[in-house]
């Protein structure tokens, strides 16, 4: 900086500018390979500590103009029954929400009367069990947090109906999750009861791999991979956490088209009136 | 009036718009009745011409008093206008006395014809005011302000009820829109340095407002609940514990407990549907400073040779400015609602576990990065304070006697560097508190206080010196 304004005050003094400006210049470069140097072993230190970035999946449902697969939410919601919901809840999903997004209305009923739920009181003062309605959440594997730290060693099973949104990442983040676990790499011990997985932060994590070829019967006979699951249940987590989505891209691309129109007639409406004072000549009269 | 009275009016007076109003009024009515038109436009004349610059000015200080003088004055040259113009003797309605403040402000408002598309960024961050206000009026029906309830009351807006997520991401997104919009609004006034004489009280008014909305911003993002509105609600008000002595019952008060809770989040709650409202107030007085001296310009000359009246021209091209607005907008309510935010906020608050990195919003990394620098608490405070002190006291602070840096290479220079160092300050505000960045920090700190305390004051004096020197 002080080189602007020695140029400006003292211009005999270029000499002397110069060899600042020069200094001024080592210094900003060293900085910045400085902090450059440090930006990569601190990286490094991240993704031990926060965990490993996790790939760039081309998800169907990732363009302007794409909406879920929806095939794929069923199937994810029979991976989410089968395997994930004897320990996870998905507890801001009501059985309604499925309706005619993954399920019939006849299919998802039939789904809820297999589960009974407490309601009441009735006339007489009493709770009473009745099978569960369209009306209903899905039902919570534990009544509670500290019920589901006993039966899970002290860990907690998190609620996963916003989990694609409270990670970062979160779809790409679950992905590599369901599918990252391997055998801790040499030097790296993992206590008792707990799993290597690099994407976990801090690499140990309390849920077992859960994701095993074959591990759930389709309905509609695709083959269940485990690659094959992993994409179905993070389609339907995805669609859990944010179930407007398809609506709302829908309603995105219309808005801005008709936008883009009142956008071009704004213009010619802003150029039509600008133009006489675009197009004033200037004159200036020396004679009179 | 007095040759000294006269000297304190056109020299210290016409810094306050206000204050120069009000003397200009009381001045005239007590020296001056009401004349008939003809003698006006008579003096108008010839004479006129001759006028010194001073007379003119006292002249029609007069004439415009005279609007206030009496509603039924007939020679109210406003309604004479009128008259001549409609050729009825009912006053059109646009004259009407509440309307007329349309037609004064909105329509035949003058405006300089050079002012380029950066000067509809005050329209547009009141635009964004307004959505904020109409989106969190409904948001507000169907929230619930209870530790128990917020983060799901929320979630029931997102899914239950109808174009409810519409609502949210438009209130949740439409606060980035409103820093953008007030941010580059700043920048264009640093740029054109449209702070300069007459529009201090403008600028001031500005930065008024730029608080205010700090701190609606801060206790809205509190409302869902989240991991991060709790552990930021946490950390932020803390900050007062820095006060010697009575801080720790300053923050006592502040939670009306011994942590943040309910109370905390009931007050928030309240506030947040307060404050919008004395920022729409601020707002008119802004507008109302700025339409004393008229709109800066890009040339920063005077320009009451050129002019063109608001409607059509100013509207025509904010039209523009804002359908462009709408469509940025709706990129991100749209397409990456959750783009701005962080995953951290869609995980219920928990006293019990802190998040790895408690990280403000975007737009206050800037500032956060300046608190962090200061590894003393009350210091970090302090340097805030100075952050603030620093942008009120610009006006005042510069020398210069030239507004636009289109004539100010240096000023053009440190303008940038000036940007350069809020991006810097912003990015860093989003890092770990670890070696590379704390020192990149606290650099970028100190340039930010020495442009403000040390260049602005210098290169005023600098510029006038040199092209003094020029010139002989």
């Amino acid at each position: 900086m002080s080189s602007f304004f020695l140029n400006l005050v003292n211009q005999h003094k270029r000499q002397v500018t110069d060899s600042l400006y020069r200094l001024a210049s080592c210094g900003v470069l060293a900085t910045t390979a400085w902090v450059g140097l440090s930006e990569d072993r601190l990286v490094a230190a991240d993704e031990a500590e926060h965990g490993l970035h996790s790939a760039d999946y081309p998800w169907p449902h990732n363009g302007i103009f794409s909406s879920y697969d929806h095939a794929s939410i069923r199937r994810g919601h029979q991976v989410y029954q089968q395997v994930c919901a004897a320990c996870h809840s998905v507890a801001l999903l009501h059985y309604r929400d499925l309706v005619g997004v993954a399920y019939t209305e006849d299919e998802v009923k039939e789904m809820a009367e297999e589960n009974e739920v407490v309601d009441g009181p009735d006339d007489t003062g009493e709770m009473f069990d009745r099978p569960a309605k369209l009306s209903d959440p899905l039902p919570r594997p534990y009544p509670n947090e500290e019920g589901a730290r006993f039966a899970n060693g002290g860990a907690y099973p998190p609620d996963l109906s916003l989990i694609t949104k409270a990670r970062h990442d979160g779809q790409n983040y679950v992905f590599s999750l369901l599918l990252g676990y391997r055998d801790p790499p040499a030097g790296v011990t993992v206590r008792e009861g707990l799993y290597y997985n690099p994407y976990f932060p801090g690499g140990a994590i309390a849920m077992p791999k859960m994701l095993a070829d074959g591990g759930v019967e389709y309905d509609d006979g695709t083959p269940a991979t485990e690659s094959q699951m992993a994409k179905d249940v993070t389609t339907f987590l995805a669609w859990a956490a944010e179930p407007e989505h398809d609506e709302r891209k829908l309603m995105g691309v219309k808005w801005i088209f008709v936008l883009s129109l009142v956008l071009m007639q704004a213009v010619y409406y802003k150029r039509l009136r600008f133009a006489p004072l675009k197009s004033r000549k200037i004159i200036v009269d020396v004679v009179n | 009036m007095k040759a000294k009275n006269k000297a304190f009016v056109s020299g210290i007076l016409p810094r306050l718009p206000f204050l120069n109003d009000l003397i200009s009024k009381v001045s005239s009515v007590s020296n001056t009745l009401p004349k008939p038109m003809e003698m006006l436009l008579s003096q108008k004349g010839p004479a006129y011409d001759l006028m010194s610059n001073e007379d003119r000015i006292q002249m029609e200080r007069k004439e415009l008093a005279k609007r206030f003088v009496k509603a039924d004055n007939l020679y109210d040259p406003k309604l004479l206008q009128d008259r001549e113009k409609t050729g009825s003797k009912r006053l059109s309605v646009l004259n009407q006395p509440g309307l007329s403040l349309v037609t004064d402000h909105l329509i035949d408002y003058p405006a300089p014809i050079n002012i380029n598309y950066f000067w509809s960024f005050g329209s547009l961050a009141g635009i964004c005011l307004g959505v904020q206000i109409a989106t969190g009026i409904f948001l507000a029906m169907h929230y619930t302000p209870h530790v128990d309830l917020a983060f799901l009351s929320v979630e029931h807006i997102m899914r239950d009820v109808e174009g409810g997520w519409l609502l949210r991401y438009l209130h949740a997104n439409g606060a980035s829109m409103f820093f953008i919009m007030v941010y580059i609004h700043m920048f264009r006034g640093l740029y054109y340095a449209s702070y300069v004489s007459p529009r201090e009280a403008v600028w001031c008014l500005g930065v008024v407002i730029l608080l205010l909305m700090i701190l609606t911003a801060f206790i809205g993002y509190v409302l869902p609940w989240g991991q991060m509105s709790f552990w930021g609600a946490t950390v932020i008000t803390s900050l007062a514990s820095a006060i010697p002595v009575v801080g720790n019952s300053i923050v006592t008060w502040l939670w009306g407990g011994f942590s943040v809770d309910n109370a905390t989040l009931n007050r928030f709650f309240s506030l947040h549907y307060l404050l919008p409202f004395i920022i729409a107030g601020a707002s008119i007085v802004h507008i109302a400073a700025l339409h004393q001296y008229g709109s800066n310009n890009p040339l920063g000359l005077d320009a009451s040779v050129d002019k063109m009246s608001f409607y059509p021209y100013c509207f025509v091209k904010d039209l523009v400015a804002w359908v462009t607005f709408g469509v940025f907008f709706s990129v991100f309510v749209y397409f990456a609602p959750n783009f701005l935010g962080h995953p951290d906020n869609y995980i219920p608050a928990n006293p019990m576990s802190t998040p790895a990195h408690i990280v403000p919003e975007w737009y206050f990394l800037w500032v956060y990065a300046i608190l962090r620098s200061i590894p003393n608490k009350l210091g970090g405070v302090a340097a805030i304070g100075l952050v603030f002190a620093c942008l009120l006291a610009l006006p005042f602070l510069q020398t210069s006697e030239v507004r636009s840096s289109l004539f100010r290479p240096i000023h053009k220079k440190l303008f940038w560097l000036l940007l350069a160092d809020c991006l810097i300050l912003g990015w860093i505000g989003m890092k770990p508190v670890e070696t590379p960045y704390v020192e990149v920090g606290q650099i970028a700190s100190v340039y930010f206080f020495v442009h403000f305390l040390v260049f602005v004051p210098i290169l005023g004096r600098l510029e006038a010196k040199y092209s003094r020197s020029l010139a002989s």
